[in-house]
């Protein structure tokens, strides 16, 4: 297993209380990693000091086993695709991905072929003699992705590159940077907030909250076994219910789950929707009333209030939610919870 | 007629009517002196003059003392264009990127020179440069006029400077560009619309400058303004139209050429505080 980024103990405290302490990760060669977390959780702190543009306090960056700490950003095997403002308008898009070639010295007739390359691989062929201010939000993505793949980096890091795009052009984006990545074999570390973002493209996420790390693992293992009580809150949909541990049981009212984790007291209890069973009024479960039924698409979402919990959400094949109507009452039981220390 | 007005609507009119009254306001003026330029005889109340000639042309450019003043006027305000450059750039930079204590203070102090009664100003001023034998230099001249630009040559460029986002200076670093290089092929290429405009005013106003430069520079430093003033006082109407056409030139001639950068855009963000 190569290690081509390996950040240890990586701290760096800002005057205002904010920023990241003890932050330890290794990214395998090859790999999209992610890091995930609501704004303020130091996870562009991290990514700015991989780059060179953060001086942390203390801690160490390896890239391909050397220390880059010392290295300034010019320097630094790294490319950065950053949120916006990536390109310089006073250029044409052939001049903004030469800049870092020209630099380098490289020999013009291979410019133009890598240059043209590159733009095949995006998909934005003949858009040479363009300046950015003539191309769309999208577009300009583009071209910074390209001009970072120009670079060949050991590590290419994105910023929320996608974050100020419209929903549907962010999804064919992310594709995209899947399959660029697919083809190069690149590394690269993704900075997101969207969670859907972070499901749908990582090969792991590293889910961060308050400077530190919550868990680092696939999306699936994230999805299916959130560590914490802020994992499973901020990835994907969640019901939360309060219950006990009795007999080494998890109990909500009259519904047990087993308790691997060895919990005492009281629990926070994490039900993602898929695994909220609806039934009729005579079988065992807490029960509740329909409040709302949606449609969306080949599921339907459909709420139902149980007190004294409040409303549970639960996702249910669409030709199965035919015979509910809201009012009607129903038992609501669980096929997976998962229990946390109540906070 | 009336069915004609109905046609166009009252919108139509109105525009016409101000365009009329722009007309009227700010070319006549200029017509008035180009006529007056070109005549030899004019007689009220003619309505154009009956005989025209380029006679106060050679007049006035055969006075040795205008020549030489249109010379040191140009060369004047080259310096100036030039020593502001050079002391505000850096400047304007540093206040639209490092934050230090009291930027916004001093920013604003900028403002100050340009507060206060000129006159007031320009006479302490001289009593200063009677200490210091600054007066009839030309070192002394280029100061005061220095004082007028200082405003223009920072705020302008400040703003211009503060439009280059962060992110754009990074990812050049990050293409592998030393500071140094970022600041030459990044930085300041954006910037330029908003320093070019900067620095053409800065010409202009040094070119028109007049009053600092009387107290100041007399008698050795005679300017075309300054002599403008003699000339006006001195001769006939007719000289001082030629003159002022030759005073307005220039500023009309750099206008033209910097269309591509004058926006109100660069003009309004340079006056914004931040």
């Amino acid at each position: 297993m190569d290690i081509q980024l390996s950040i240890q103990n990586l701290t760096k405290r800002y005057k205002t209380g904010d920023g990241v302490t003890d932050i330890s990760l290794d990214v395998r060669k090859g790999e999209l990693i992610t890091l995930l977390g609501p704004s303020g959780c130091g996870k562009t702190t991290v990514l700015r000091s991989i780059g060179g543009f953060l001086e942390p306090d203390s801690g160490e960056i390896l890239i391909e086993n050397k220390s880059v700490l010392k290295t300034p950003p010019e320097k630094r095997p790294t490319a950065m695709v950053f949120q916006s403002y990536n390109l310089w308008p006073h250029m044409t898009v052939y001049d903004n991905l030469a800049f870092g070639l020209k630099i380098r010295k490289m020999k013009k007739a291979e410019m133009d072929f890598a240059i043209t390359e590159v733009l095949k691989l995006i998909r934005m062929s003949g858009s040479e003699k363009k300046h950015p201010g003539e191309l769309s939000g999208g577009q300009q993505q583009r071209i910074a992705v390209a001009r970072a793949l120009l670079l060949k980096p050991a590590v290419l890091l994105l910023d929320e590159p996608f974050s100020a795009l419209d929903a549907k052009l962010r999804h064919e984006m992310r594709e995209e940077l899947r399959e660029i990545q697919s083809k190069t074999g690149l590394t690269m570390v993704f900075v997101t907030h969207d969670q859907e973002e972070a499901l749908s493209i990582s090969d792991r996420i590293v889910v961060m909250n308050h400077g530190h790390i919550e868990q680092i693992a696939s999306p699936q293992e994230i999805y299916d076994e959130p560590k914490s009580l802020f994992a499973a809150q901020f990835i994907g949909k969640m019901n939360f219910l309060k219950g006990v541990v009795s007999a080494d049981q998890v109990i909500i009212q009259n519904l047990a789950f087993p308790n691997p984790k060895r919990l005492t007291g009281e629990v926070s209890i994490a039900i993602r929707p898929e695994n909220v069973i609806l039934q009729d009024g005579e079988e065992t479960g807490l029960s509740g009333s329909v409040k709302q039924i949606m449609i969306l698409g080949h599921y339907a979402e459909v709420s139902v209030d149980v007190q004294p919990f409040g409303i549970i959400r639960s996702f249910q094949p669409r030709d199965q939610v035919k015979h509910l109507h809201s009012g009607q009452k129903v038992k609501v039981n669980f096929s997976k919870a998962l229990a946390f220390p109540a906070v | 007629m009336r069915w004609y007005l109905k046609a166009v609507g009252p919108k139509k009119v109105f525009e016409f009517l101000v365009l009329v009254v722009f007309i009227v306001f700010f070319l006549g003026p200029l017509l008035n002196l180009a006529i007056l330029a070109f005549t030899g005889n004019w007689v009220y109340p003619d309505v154009l003059p009956k005989e025209w000639s380029l006679k106060w042309w050679s007049f006035v450019l055969e006075q040795d003392e205008i020549a030489s003043s249109i010379g040191l006027s140009f060369l004047i305000a080259a310096i100036v264009t030039a020593v502001s450059i050079v002391i505000c750039i850096p400047a304007a930079y540093a206040f639209a990127r490092i934050r230090f204590p009291l930027s916004r203070f001093f920013l604003f102090s900028f403002l100050l020179t340009n507060a206060f009664p000129k006159m007031g100003l320009y006479i302490s001023i001289a009593v200063l440069f009677y200490r210091l034998d600054l007066m009839n230099t030309l070192l002394g001249v280029v100061l005061i006029h220095l004082i007028n630009v200082l405003m223009f040559m920072t705020w302008i460029p400040t703003s211009a400077f503060r439009n280059v986002h962060a992110a754009q200076e990074e990812s050049a670093r990050d293409a592998g560009a030393s500071p140094f290089r970022v600041f030459r092929s990044i930085t300041l290429p954006m910037a330029m619309p908003g320093i070019a405009v900067a620095s053409i005013f800065t010409f202009l106003n040094s070119l028109d400058e007049a009053q600092g430069t009387f107290l100041v520079g007399i008698p050795n430093y005679r300017t075309m303004p300054v002599i403008m003033y003699s000339i006006i006082s001195d001769y006939p109407a007719y000289a001082g139209a030629v003159f002022s056409i030759i005073l307005t030139a220039p500023t009309i001639i750099l206008l033209l050429a910097a269309r591509r950068f004058l926006s109100a855009d660069v003009m309004s963000s340079g006056f914004q505080l931040k």
